[in-house]
This record gives structure tokens, sequence and C-alpha cells, in this order.
């Protein structure tokens, strides 16, 4: 039995140590906000904050986490009020099949977190995640009309 | 769990079928919410009919046969429903029928299978009935009530009225107006009195997919459950020879080691990344025998003979092709091809099955629910009576989930573990090398323009790959592939060929390759497009005349003017920013009519930018303006990436990419800026989800041509080298 803190709460799992924290996410702990997409941090469906940082979970081994704190799409909205991100995002009516989302969502709250104003290329940088529909123009929307909110 | 707003209504019959379900098998377990499903015999809501069900507090659910895989097929749907309906579009929710439900009611639904971009332009006319139909009812009801005549009765938005001051709501009278006989007939609204229709209404499944509540079938779960995943002969049409399983049986949380239809092992694990962890330590031996010889090289000769074969099928004629391109004054001649390319939906291929002796149930996201039952009763060896498919949203479709291989193989493997539910789930790799891919062709194309400039004749000579010859051989007409010819037909309302050009001759040499071919979103309008649309750029500069102006001349009226629109409101022919450039290209597909102009710059150093695309769309009827600019947005997203980086290839018989490292998409940072141009004429319905894609790669690569004097015959665009020569 080991323990991590998620969205503010000291979970216990059984995991092989090695596990990534994605798969401990979704199947030990069900957080299955977290997505998998390509188990190679390439595509960002599994993006999650650790210690306020955008991390890809499918390749952070579980026991590296340690007592750092991480946030998942599910620990966003705080009492049921949805962030100023997810706001922005209901308000473009961003997502499409919505697979990639909750990585998007992380990863651009975590953007607004170190940049409260992002330029265009601040959103190119930070936002690799990848989107088939191809919700870009309607997320690089969202991004700045949340900046303003 | 509690029910918070934005999940009012979402519970889908799945999910609901799911609770009744694990209540069984749990002795009581349950989510802690459930609204009936309105069709049980046990609940006390009836439905008015198929489409639509009204609760006591007016709350409308309407069922959607379509499958939402992002399209906003279901939004649109529920639009026409509640257009004729009259109901509250804030009080609506929606709810998937089964595909078991819809065979038991004699296919009251209709059809489910989700491709083709038909799911408005073909279920429009029923669903509107429905709700008109369900209108009716209420206000009869109503009427009885109060004893007047239903002409006298004014509905808005669910509140109907009387002058004489009465006052009631459909919920109200909805359990009186399910007793009542359906009207027989009903008159659906003329579209310019639509008031919810036409309208750019907010999706109905945004907040869930923000908040991470949002289930796929990969993050189904019940009690009891396992998970597997699989490993198919890497060389697709080989066989398994040998595996160990007692190689990886003891390792964690490892449950059985299975082979299934003789080409594929797979471990059943209590997670998934034990399951991945053992499949991956898994000795197996293949049988691969010839295939294992074919390369992309030996496929693109194969095609290459194609391209001068002397038995071909034959798509579109008019006049006599070579005698005139013979006698034309000046001959133009280009070869084109178009690789394989993978569909790669974020979602990996899932399903969950439970198969027991006299029952098989399968949780998946499908395009194709009528199909993936077929699949699990054929799996099972049950009768269709005996089984379901209970879909849930896809994270992603694009023609790869309207197959059910992925179905069958999870019934396959849960059929060895009777009553054990089992969740397949396919790694990305697996996904990556074990698609039905986009079919790769070539085209060879000869025109010949008199001493004015004018095309007197065109011949393409298609050859490659069909795929209704590998997955629906029974649509084959006298063993020719119509689907070949999208976007080139003759004639007909789906995809018919914009130009009148007075001798024409397109024609297709089938020639099939192992790697399985499959509809791949825009499926054949996309290489077509790039063939058709490059040419014609390539006519246009051996004519001496404007790409725009050299079109314009030979388009029919309907093509003409959407392609008029883009290039309008692109400003073509207006100055553009020093060192941009504009490429045009139009097509008709799924029954719309569309064109594109993208303005390109290629640096000193050859790097390539797409800054804007202006696209144009007649789709007809208008059901949803704000969806449709979001489809044809993520058109050139998809049809970009294609042109950018979409490349399968084929080594020693297997396909060489494994996962996104290989195999690139468009990011954020390569999307251009995209300005949708809608010029509807209202006069037939069109599609929307894929006929966009076909023009994104034609409109670059002319641009391009236009920017470096490079004229790109071959996709992807990576391979090639953009810097202008000095």
């Amino acid at each position: 039995m080991a323990v991590i803190n998620v969205n503010g709460k000291a979970l216990n799992h059984t995991a092989d140590p090695r596990t990534p924290l994605l798969w401990v996410l979704r199947e030990q702990l069900g957080l299955t906000g977290t997505k998998y997409g390509c188990g190679i941090a390439q595509c960002g469906a599994c993006t999650v904050m650790i210690d306020g940082v955008a991390t890809r979970s499918c390749q952070v081994p579980v026991n590296s986490v340690g007592n750092k704190k991480v946030i998942t799409i599910e620990g966003l909205a705080a009492n049921g009020t949805l962030n100023k991100i997810q706001a922005a995002w209901v308000a473009a009516d961003v997502p499409q099949c919505g697979y990639c989302q909750s990585g998007m969502v992380m990863a651009a709250t975590a953007l607004l977190a170190a940049k409260p104003k992002p330029t265009d290329a601040d959103i190119d940088a930070a936002m690799t995640n990848i989107c088939r529909c191809g919700t870009y123009v309607q997320v690089r929307e969202a991004i700045h009309a949340a900046s303003k909110a | 769990m509690t029910i918070h707003q934005t999940s009012l209504g979402r519970n889908s019959l799945n999910r609901r079928r799911f609770l009744v379900s694990s209540a069984a098998v749990a002795g009581g377990f349950s989510l802690g919410f459930s609204i009936p499903f309105d069709a049980d015999a046990q609940s006390p809501v009836k439905e008015l009919n198929a489409w639509v069900v009204i609760h006591p507090d007016d709350k409308v659910v309407i069922r959607i046969a379509r499958s939402e895989m992002g399209q906003g097929t279901l939004t649109g749907l529920c639009q026409l429903v509640v257009e004729e309906l009259e109901c509250d579009w804030n009080k609506v929710a929606w709810e998937y029928p089964t595909p078991g439900e819809n065979v038991k009611r004699n296919r009251v639904w209709k059809n489910f299978s989700t491709g083709g971009s038909r799911g408005i332009r073909e279920s429009n006319q029923y669903v509107r009935e429905g709700g008109a139909m369900a209108r009716e009812m209420l206000l009869a009801a109503a009427a009885a009530e109060w004893k007047v005549p239903a002409g006298e009765l004014k509905v808005d938005k669910g509140v109907i009225t009387h002058s004489s001051g009465k006052k009631t709501t459909y919920g109200a009278v909805a359990a009186a107006a399910a007793q009542l006989e359906p009207p027989k007939e009903v008159k659906l609204k003329d579209p310019k009195d639509w008031k919810i229709a036409g309208k750019p209404m907010k999706r109905l499944d945004t907040v869930d997919k923000v908040t991470g509540k949002q289930l796929y079938s990969i993050d189904f779960t019940m009690p009891g459950m396992l998970v597997a995943t699989v490993r198919a002969c890497p060389v697709i049409g080989g066989k398994l020879k040998s595996f160990d399983a007692a190689k990886v049986e003891k390792m964690p949380g490892v449950k059985k080691v299975v082979a299934i239809d003789g080409n594929a092992v797979v471990v059943v694990a209590d997670t998934y990344w034990n399951a991945r962890t053992a499949l991956a330590a898994l000795p197996a031996e293949w049988d691969i025998g010839k295939l294992g010889e074919v390369q992309t090289e030996t496929i693109n000769a194969m095609l290459k003979e194609g391209l001068d074969a002397t038995e071909t099928f034959v798509g579109n004629k008019v006049g006599d092709a070579k005698t005139a391109i013979d006698g034309a004054a000046k001959k133009v001649t280009a070869t084109y091809s178009f690789p394989y390319q993978h569909h790669v939906t974020m979602e990996p291929m899932n399903a969950t099955a439970r198969v027991t002796a006299d029952k098989a149930e399968v949780w998946c996201g499908t395009q194709n629910g009528e199909a993936a039952l077929a699949a699990v009763s054929e799996a099972a060896g049950l009768p269709v009576a005996q089984c379901e498919v209970y879909k849930m949203l896809l994270g992603g479709g694009f023609g790869r989930r309207g197959r059910s291989d992925y179905v069958r193989q999870a019934v396959l493997v849960a059929k060895q573990m009777p009553g054990t539910p089992v969740k397949l789930i396919w790694s990305r790799e697996e996904d990556m090398t074990h698609c039905q891919y986009h079919p790769t062709t070539m085209c060879k194309l000869t025109g010949g323009l008199d001493a004015q400039g004018n095309l007197v004749g065109l011949h393409m000579r298609i050859s490659g790959q069909s795929i209704l010859a590998s997955l629906l051989p029974q649509n084959l007409v006298n063993g020719m592939d119509p689907a070949v010819f999208q976007g080139l037909a003759a004639s007909g309302p789906e995809a018919t060929y914009g130009y009148d050009v007075p001798n024409l001759l397109i024609d297709h040499a089938m020639r099939n390759p192992h790697i399985t071919p499959g509809f791949w979103r825009g499926v054949n309008t996309n290489q077509n497009a790039v063939y058709m649309e490059s040419f014609m750029d390539e006519l246009a500069d051996a004519a001496g005349q404007d790409p725009l102006a050299f079109r314009l001349k030979l388009l029919k009226p309907k093509w003409k003017a959407v392609l008029q629109a883009a290039a309008d409101k692109a400003g073509y022919g207006k100055p553009l920013p020093a060192g941009h450039f504009h490429g045009l290209a139009q097509i008709m597909g799924y029954g719309s009519y569309v064109a594109g102009v993208a303005e390109v710059s290629v640096s000193a150093d050859g790097a390539l930018k797409i800054h804007k695309i202006t696209a144009a769309t007649n789709c007809g009827h208008v059901v949803n303006p704000a969806q449709i600019e979001r489809q044809v947005a993520g058109s050139f997203a998809y049809g970009l990436s294609a042109a950018l980086y979409g490349e399968i290839t084929v080594k020693d018989g297997a396909v060489e990419q494994t996962n996104f490292d290989s195999y690139n998409v468009m990011r954020i940072d390569e999307m251009p800026q995209v300005e949708t141009v809608m010029v509807p004429t209202h006069d037939f319905w069109g599609g929307v989800g894929e006929p966009t894609i076909a023009v994104a790669a034609p409109a670059v690569l002319n641009a391009i041509a236009r920017a470096t004097g490079k004229r790109v015959r071959n996709l992807p665009l990576m391979h090639h080298e953009l810097k202008k020569a000095s």
C-alpha cells in the first residue's frame, strides 16, 4: 500500500511502484478523466499538474511522485464551480469528441497560472497537446478569453 | 454521486442498462442515481414515440440513434426534433437507444450507422416528423382535457395556451398524450420559419467534457471486470504460429493468456498496466508467409503498373478524351500519388464484453451500432436477440469505429471467461499497426488544350486500392468500386465531378495490396481532390490563365458559386502581404459543395507557413452554423495533418509507424486561421463532417506552387524540400 496526494486528498493504491501515474489514477483511484492516448508523452491527453507543473502522467512512475501534489481534471472545479479555463471552454463550446480536452484544460490551466496574459506564441509553446477533431481554433480563443476573465 | 445540472438527462440508455445489469451482478450495486429509462415497462413515463419522451417535470428526452463522436450530430438532430416539437430547448436531454432495441422494434430508429456525413442529411425528415407528431399528440391531449378544438391552441416552449386563458405544460399532458393514436401525417415547418434549427445552439455535451466526467468506453468499468490487451500478428493477414503462456502466467495480476482468431494473443489481467506488461513479455511466433516480402516499394510498383494498364473500370466518360487529347494543340501530363494514412482517433480501440451461455453484451464506442451487434452475435455464436450493444460516446471516429474488429476481439476473449466482463484495450502501437487505412492510389492525368487555352480533353487514370473490394465486396458493381470515383462521378446527388469538360475519361485500375483499406474521414474525395484540383492548376498554368478564371469557365453553377464565394471572401486576386500566395480547390462531396482558399508563405530556407484558410460551404440547409464552423475548421486540422505528415509505410509486410513519434499530426502552432463562409441554397440536405477535408491539401499544394514554382505531386509534404532553387 502506498499513498499519493491527489486533488488535495491522500489516496491509497497498491500498484507496482513503476506503474505510470496515469494508470494508477485511472485504474486504482477511479479518476478516469485523465486519458490514455499514446503512452509516450506525445499527445498530452494524460496531462495532470504535479506541484503546479503540467506533466504527462503516462511517463511518471508512481513511486517518483512522493509527497508532491497531483491535480487532475476532476480537481479543478472546486465545490462544483468551473475554474475560469473550464468556464471559457464552455463559453467557446470548445470540445468536439472531447477525449483530448482534459489534457488541454490542464495544460491551459498551468499556462495561465504561469503566464496570466499569454501571447499566441506562448500558447503555441505550451499547448502541444494533440487534438484530432481540430479544436485548436477554439482552444486558442478560449485561452485568450480566460486570460481576460 | 449527485446529479448536477449538466448531467441532467445525460443518463444515456447504456448507462441505465449498465445500472440494471450491474445491480443484478453485484446484488444491489448502484452508482446512486438513475432516472428510469423511459421505455422500461415499469417506468411510469411512457414515450410519445420512438424519438420523444416527456417527463412530468417538463424534461424532454430525445433519442438519438446516430453516434456522437465530436461532429455535433446529436445537438443538430435534437435541434430538428425540438424545432417541430416546440418544447423548451433548456429542458432537453438526450439518450441513445440500443441497436438491440432497434432490432426488436422493427428498426423504428432506422439507420444507426454514422458515417458518410449522413447523420443529419439522411435522418432530418423522420426525426422532424417524430417531433411534429409528438407535438400534435400533446396538443390533442390538452384540447381533449379542455374540450376545445386543438386548432385553437398555441404552444411556445412547451407551454400550451388557449384564448380562454387556460394554460398547461407538456409535462402535465404527456401521460394523456402518450395514450393517443399518433397522427397519420404531419406537416413540417418551412425551414425559413425555424427558431431552434438553423441557429448556433451550444452543444448538449460540453460540460462533462471539461470536467473529466464524460465517460468513454475506455473508462467503462463494472464489478468483477478484468482488463485485456492484444497483440495481433504484426503483418496483417498473418497467423499465430505459437506462444508461450507459461512465461507470463505468473506475472503480477495476470488471469489468463489466450489466443483469438488464430492471429492474435491476448493477456487478461486485473489492470491494463499489468496486462500490457505481461503481453510485452509474452513470446509469440508468427506465420507471415509471402506477405513478409511486401514493402512500400513493391506496393508502389504494383500501382505504377496500373497507370498504363489496358483493363480498367470506367467511372466517368464524356465524348472521346483520347482523340481530343491526341489532336490538342498542347498536351499536359502529370502523375500523382497518395499514401496510406491512419485515422489516429485519440481514444485507442477498446470494448468491454460479457458473455454467458445465453447472452452477450458489449459496451463500446461505435459508429455502426447494428454492425457491432452483428459482430457480437457472430463472435459469441448467439442469436442477435440474445446480444446487445450499449453505445458510449466516441473519443474520435473518423471512419475507424465503423469497423467492428475490436468488438469482435473483445467478445472472443470474454467468451473464454464466461460471465466475467472483460475490457479489451488496444495499445496505441496495436492501434497504429492494425487499422483499416486510408487506401493508397496513384493518378496519371493527361489534358489537352486548344490553341486558345481551352481544355478540350482530360483523362484521369486512377490506379490503386478499392475499399469496397476489401470490406464490402457485395457493393461492387460488376467488379467496379463506384466509391473510387467519389467527387469524380458522372452524376448523382452525392459527389459529382463539377467541370464541364467536352471529352473526359476517368477510369480505375484496381490494385489491392494486402494492407486493409478502410473508410477514412472524407474517404476517396481526399486523394481525388488532390489529383483533380492540383492538375487543374497545372492546366491553367499551361494555358497561361489564372487558376480561378480557368476553373470558373468550366464549372457547373453550384460548384462555381461556392468557389467564387471562397475566392471573394479571401480577397483572391487582391494584393497579399509580401511573400504570401493563394491556392484554390473545390469539390462536391457528401451531397455538399465546398471550396477552400489557402494563404501560405514559404521562407527562404523552405519553411512552410499556412497563414489562413477561407472555406466556403453550400450544404443546402444549415442546421447549426456554429457546429458547421467547427467541422470546417476541424476538417483543415485533419486534412492538413495528412497533407503535412500522413504516411503509413510497409516494411517486410508490416506497418512501420507505431505511435505519434513516427506518425506526426498537426498541433496548435501549425493550425491556420480558418474563416468559414456559408452560402446555403436551401434546396437540398448536404453533409458537413467530411467534404471540406478534401480541399485542404490541394489548396495548400496550389499555393505552394505559386510561392515556390515547385509542384508537389506526392504526399506527405514533409518529404519535400520547398526551398526555392537558387
